[in-house]
């Protein structure tokens, strides 16, 4: 018999990684939003991800849906765990949702809106760290409900990883902008995309060497024979795949970077995993035991097995319609 | 005072609050995705400058509320999680796919095809952007078919089993699914929202032909509304009356207390009037129609319909809120039932266009739509109290294990920011409603882009030479 939870756990995985590939860049672009010289630049900037940001947060609902589907324990465990992170990630994600509407509509205000898409994107990027680090932390669980206290998720650590992720998205979305744009704001956008990198780079050593010594279990997974075997490919991985991002901003190769940058992240985001399996809330919920019933699983599995491909193609339909650099006042673009 | 706010009503009132804000944003853009559909279809068949106008028009102001619609709903996809998280760990099993395959087949299809419909039209040509249009519209409504499929498998359950664990798990996905009140839900929702965007198109129309009686523009959306009103507000009359037979029989408290009947009667009365009291169990004052509610509930004047004291008092639901919300609800689709009428008269009279008091009624009841809406969900939902799951898991054994001063900090944050935020949406929604609707696009401070803006207005060039790609990829 196939096995459901596992099969649904790689899904939720594959989910979640796409919708840092995906939404990612396009938090990363409020976080530079700031940084950039004037408002036809910033204009700019935000027509790049105009016509598919919200396609890409469709992502995020699949997460949750996702995890309350599959797993209804852990997502019954995790929502009151980060109760304050998760409400002020999602009202971080209204601010900033209603600007690309709203700062069109209203020119003369049209700086609050972009205060609010910047402020918003930064919320929601750090407080989506918050969620990954304490994640990797641990949670606290007594029977089928959350046992600790309002405020377990803020310790020094998961505030390292919040803005650890806001380095990484903003290298991401440095990374599309280079991609999408020319002259003047892409050079821009290779400065940005240096800073990010460096910090980004830093980041990543200080919360790998960082996670090991959170749990002796942790610990163990990574530095026991035979494990080590297994596992040591990732360091050397990340190492080298960073080295690429570093070649690509060095040569200002434009192809390199936003991609360089996803497999950076996705193999942090393996690492991570490593610490974290079988269990589905670390150290206390397992795959096996947060799962739906096999009757809820395989009538998903058929839905999404359907569906995901058809997605998948819609969604590259829609990116590649919008292909090309966009250039400021684009009558083409609008 | 203060112990009636403990976690379990903040939380209940924190749910009430952003599923109220959300639902006038889809009930919304359910009618304008399919109102957009049929006007840039008769563009394409009839070649007619006035749809094209009009598409324009209105995809500016489904941009703007389609993008509150998103985030409200994201909000929610959580909320479930974060206060009502023993509901999620028993109902998940059940509601859970169910909500996977809304975000499957629903949500991704609007939110990929929205991109095209908005800015792609330059760069693929009519048919294919219709075709983008065809796409939002059914996924708003599939949004619709699988969201109220979950609600209405709380309000009837069937097809499930309970475990070991007290969770409920599927048994038959179909009778899941399409369980009883499901039908009807689905039906009476879709008619309401699309009775909705009808008044709302109608009341704009109407504003602009009070200004400018010659604008084809105005007279096109007034004609097109006054069509809806006269065939579709009395068609939701009857639906919403199947509705309400069909809650009699698998909830026949909710319907006591839309009636705001206290005992268990034959020839019961159809009250206009009545002051529901909870603690004495029975009405301080009432007026009503002798026999008209036996009469409609069991089609006999001497029929016997259902009273509040058939159960406990801790099973029956608030019964003033239901009643007065109910009433209102009956009233406004009345009220559109009238209009749609008095139009079609004037309308065989040749004088649809010309009658200031139509036009004024139909200002007025411009918003109406919203406010029978949130009504109706008022009496279905506090209707079903004090359950989640009908008749199986009371709401309040459903709570998450919150303190009162978390889910009251979090109430007071969703308020703030939903009027704020929400607030100036619809205030830019209203702002392009009073821009006269005449194809030349807005006079005064023209925004550059916007979602829909300028990629609309340079339409008409695509229509010789689509699909040009001048990105340089």
């Amino acid at each position: 018999m196939l096995d459901l939870p596992l099969i649904w756990a790689g899904l939720l995985a594959l989910g979640i990684f796409i919708y840092v590939a995906l939404d990612g860049f396009d938090l990363g672009i409020g976080l530079l939003f700031p940084f950039l010289a004037t408002d036809e630049e910033r204009d700019t900037a935000m027509n790049t991800v105009a016509p598919v940001w919200d396609g890409n947060e469709t992502w995020l609902i699949l997460g949750g849906g996702g995890l309350f589907a599959a797993f209804p324990l852990a997502y019954a465990v995790v929502m009151p765990a980060l109760y304050a992170p998760f409400i002020i990630m999602l009202l971080a994600l209204v601010f900033r949702g209603v600007a690309f509407e709203y700062r069109w509509r209203d020119p003369t205000h049209k700086r609050i809106w972009d205060v609010s898409f910047v402020f918003g994107s930064a919320l929601a990027t750090f407080m989506q760290g918050i969620v990954l680090g304490t994640f990797v932390q641990g949670i606290e669980v007594e029977g089928r409900a959350y046992a600790g206290g309002w405020w377990d998720w803020l310790t020094p650590f998961t505030v390292t990883v919040g803005f650890a992720l806001c380095a990484g998205y903003a290298l991401l979305g440095a990374g599309w902008l280079v991609l999408k744009t020319d002259n003047a704001l892409r050079e821009q956008a290779y400065r940005f995309a240096k800073r990010a990198a460096i910090s980004t780079f830093v980041f990543v050593v200080v919360v790998s060497v960082w996670t090991p010594f959170l749990s002796p279990e942790i610990f163990t997974r990574w530095f026991s024979l035979p494990n080590l075997y297994w596992v040591a490919p990732v360091p050397l991985l990340t190492a080298a795949t960073a080295a690429l991002v570093a070649w690509g901003i060095r040569g200002q190769r434009d192809t390199v970077i936003y991609p360089a940058t996803l497999v950076l992240l996705g193999l942090c985001f393996v690492g991570l995993g490593v610490g974290l399996t079988p269990y589905i809330v670390p150290r206390a919920i397992t795959i096996q035991d947060a799962a739906a019933p096999d009757s809820s699983l395989l009538f998903m599995l058929v839905g999404a097995l359907l569906m995901l491909p058809l997605i998948l193609g819609y969604t590259a339909y829609s990116y590649w319609i919008f292909r090309g650099k966009v250039r400021p006042g684009d009558g083409g673009y609008h | 005072m203060f112990e009636f706010f403990d976690a379990s009503m903040l939380a209940r009132l924190q749910f009430a609050f952003t599923v109220s804000f959300h639902i006038i944003f889809p009930a919304f853009s359910i009618g304008l995705a399919s109102y957009l559909f049929v006007l840039e279809g008769l563009w394409l068949k009839t070649d007619n400058p006035v749809y094209l106008n009009l598409y324009k028009y209105w995809l500016k102001i489904f941009a703007v509320a389609f993008g509150m619609g998103v985030v409200s709903g994201l909000v929610m996809s959580y909320q479930f999680g974060t206060n009502w998280s023993v509901f999620s760990d028993r109902a998940g099993p059940v509601i859970g796919p169910l909500l996977a395959y809304e975000v499957l087949t629903a949500f991704f299809l609007e939110a990929g095809f929205l991109g095209i419909m908005l800015f792609g039209m330059e760069r693929v040509g009519k048919r294919l952007h219709f075709f983008a249009t065809t796409m939002v519209a059914v996924g708003t409504l599939l949004s619709a078919t699988w969201i109220l499929s979950v609600n209405s498998w709380m309000q009837t359950p069937t097809g499930h089993a309970v475990n070991a664990l007290g969770q409920f798990v599927p048994v038959d996905w179909l009778a899941i699914i399409f369980n009883p009140s499901f039908p009807y839900r689905l039906v009476h929702m879709t008619l309401a929202s699309y009775l909705t965007v009808s008044f709302v198109v109608g009341g704009v129309g109407a504003w602009h032909l009070l200004r400018n009686r010659a604008n084809p523009e105005a007279r096109k959306m007034f004609s097109m509304a006054m069509w809806m009103a006269t065939f579709v507000a009395p068609l939701q009359i009857f639906a919403g009356d199947l509705h309400g037979l069909n809650t009699l029989e698998h909830q026949p408290i909710k319907v006591a207390a839309m009636e705001g009947h206290w005992e268990r009667q034959t020839g019961a009365p159809f009250l206009l009037f009545a002051w529901p009291d909870s603690a004495a169990e029975e009405n301080v004052f009432e007026l009503g129609i002798p026999y008209a509610s036996a009469l409609v509930l069991t089609h006999d004047i001497d029929g016997e319909t259902p009273g509040l004291t058939d159960v406990p008092a801790s099973d029956r639901p608030p019964v003033g809120l239901v009643f007065w919300s109910f009433r209102i609800m009956l009233l406004i689709g009345s009220l559109m039932a009238l209009i749609g009428v008095y139009s079609a008269w004037l309308r065989w009279r040749g004088r649809l266009y010309d009658t200031p008091w139509l036009q004024r009624a139909a200002v007025w009841m411009g918003p109406s739509g919203f406010v029978a809406v949130l009504a109706g969900w008022i009496v279905t939902e506090v209707g079903r109290q004090p359950f989640t799951v009908y008749g199986l898991l009371r709401t309040s054994d459903s709570l998450a294990p919150v303190d009162a001063p978390a889910v009251a900090a979090s109430l007071i944050a969703f308020i703030v920011v939903y009027f704020a935020l929400f607030g100036a949406g619809t205030y830019y929604i209203i702002r392009m409603m009073g821009e006269t609707p005449d194809g030349q696009g807005p006079q005064t401070g023209a925004p550059q882009r916007a979602a829909g803006t300028t990629p609309l207005a340079s339409m008409q060039p695509a229509m010789n030479k689509p699909t040009t790609n001048t990105g340089g990829a």
